[in-house]
């Protein structure tokens, strides 16, 4: 949770620019998703540690209240939730890669929206899923409909989706036969990769299909 | 002076540091930060073209294209988003063979490509021995998810103005703003300034 003087506001779907400066002046720069919708109180970044990483083992494990760090932002218009749109809407996210999704979602409840939203969120296991009882709690809305999927580990007596998300299941939940579609697919890019050209080959307009890679 | 990260040490590599931008950190990867699908033209569709502010338009299909003389350039690249990969090796045809036909008093093009994509850029940043259409990495046929069948490389400028899936060069009197420079990303682009949003 961060407090950014001045900050401008941004669009769900963006991200911000992280510069953290050590003593010696050595920098480094990261970009994270932003998880707070444009109407929420706080800016909240959700940052997944990579255990190799440079900056986000420092976010997760030594970061305090009160440190300083500095913020650029908002980044990308591109992969941003567009109240202009018509269309019903798919958001597939795979492990992190449902941080600004789920900002999507918030602010798609925020502003009353009644766009037709579906989430299908891909982990490994359960004890991999964020946000599991806001998802739960957005999912009580008409207009928004969870899909979480398992694609190791499911919970106990789980009936949903099982595996990697494949074009059946992409066929059977998502937009494909609607003009005006908007596909937003986030996370790893061999996950976003397979989504995004399966939706293609299910006719979903490339052009109305957005991706936002980690790597 | 920036606000100091309590007990932040961060990862040095001083082997490649002086070769690394500004903001830049080294990756042995090759990430694909692509917008929207990959797109897979076939070679016996595709065809690369010259054309607006010119005297004729030139065009190649991909056997023609496959003839010209062609250079292997290993070069660091840095995307904005602020990986860097040294030494990649691509080989491809330097821009200023393509255009050296061409008759132009055009200051500026857009490069466009499959999917819709485009970058604008001076002609000054693609000629005098900066910019290659290229067909391999690393010594294979340039993958669709890395811009194949073919892409452009101008290394010195942030890798998003190399457009994947190049298909032609628009002369323009003007400066158009392409794809990312119209979502506020810089116009020049130069990794060595920081140029990497507009205003920087």
């Amino acid at each position: 949770m961060l407090d950014v003087p001045n900050w401008p506001g941004h669009l769900a779907g963006q991200h911000v620019d992280l510069r953290l400066t050590a003593e010696d002046g050595y920098q480094a720069q990261r970009s994270y998703s932003i998880a707070s919708a444009p109407e929420d109180r706080d800016l909240v970044l959700t940052v997944a540690r990579v255990d190799d990483g440079e900056v986000s083992p420092y976010l997760v494990d030594d970061l305090q209240p009160g440190d300083e760090l500095e913020v650029r932002g908002p980044i990308g218009g591109y992969f941003a939730w567009e109240d202009r749109m018509t269309g019903p809407v798919l958001l597939v996210g795979g492990g992190s890669g449902v941080v600004p999704l789920r900002s999507m979602l918030r602010h798609h409840r925020a502003s009353q929206s009644t766009l037709e939203t579906r989430l299908i969120y891909s982990v490994r296991s359960p004890e991999d899923v964020i946000y599991r009882d806001e998802l739960t709690e957005l999912a009580g809305d008409d207009t928004i409909d969870v899909r979480l999927a398992f694609t190791r580990t499911s919970p106990p007596e789980w009936d949903g989706l099982r595996g990697r998300i494949d074009a059946g299941v992409l066929d059977d939940l998502g937009w494909d036969s609607s003009p005006d579609a908007v596909a937003f697919i986030c996370g790893p890019n061999g996950f976003v990769e397979f989504v995004a050209q399966s939706l293609v080959a299910l006719g979903h307009p490339p052009r109305q299909i957005k991706t936002e890679r980690f790597g | 002076m920036a606000p100091v990260a309590r007990g932040f040490h961060g990862r040095r590599r001083t082997e490649e540091s002086g070769r690394l931008p500004p903001g830049q950190y080294l990756t042995l990867d090759f990430p694909v930060l692509s917008a929207g699908p990959t797109p897979h033209t076939p070679t016996d569709r595709w065809s690369f073209s010259i054309d607006g502010a010119v005297d004729r338009t030139i065009s190649w299909t991909w056997e023609q294209f496959l003839a010209l003389p062609t250079e292997e350039v290993t070069v660091d690249i840095h995307c904005v988003t602020k990986w860097s990969k040294l030494d990649t090796r691509w080989r491809g045809v330097p821009v200023d063979s393509m255009l050296h036909n061409v008759s132009t008093s055009a200051q500026y093009l857009t490069a466009w490509s499959d999917g819709g994509y485009t970058t604008n850029l001076a002609v000054s940043d693609v000629t005098g021995g900066k910019a290659w259409i290229v067909y391999e990495y690393d010594g294979e046929a340039l993958e669709p998810e890395h811009g194949g069948p073919a892409r452009l490389l101008v290394p010195a400028l942030y890798f998003w103005k190399s457009a994947k899936w190049v298909r032609g060069l628009r002369l323009t009197d003007e400066d158009e703003p392409g794809f990312w420079e119209g979502y506020g990303y810089h116009n020049h682009g130069d990794p060595w300034r920081e140029q990497r949003y507009q205003g920087d």
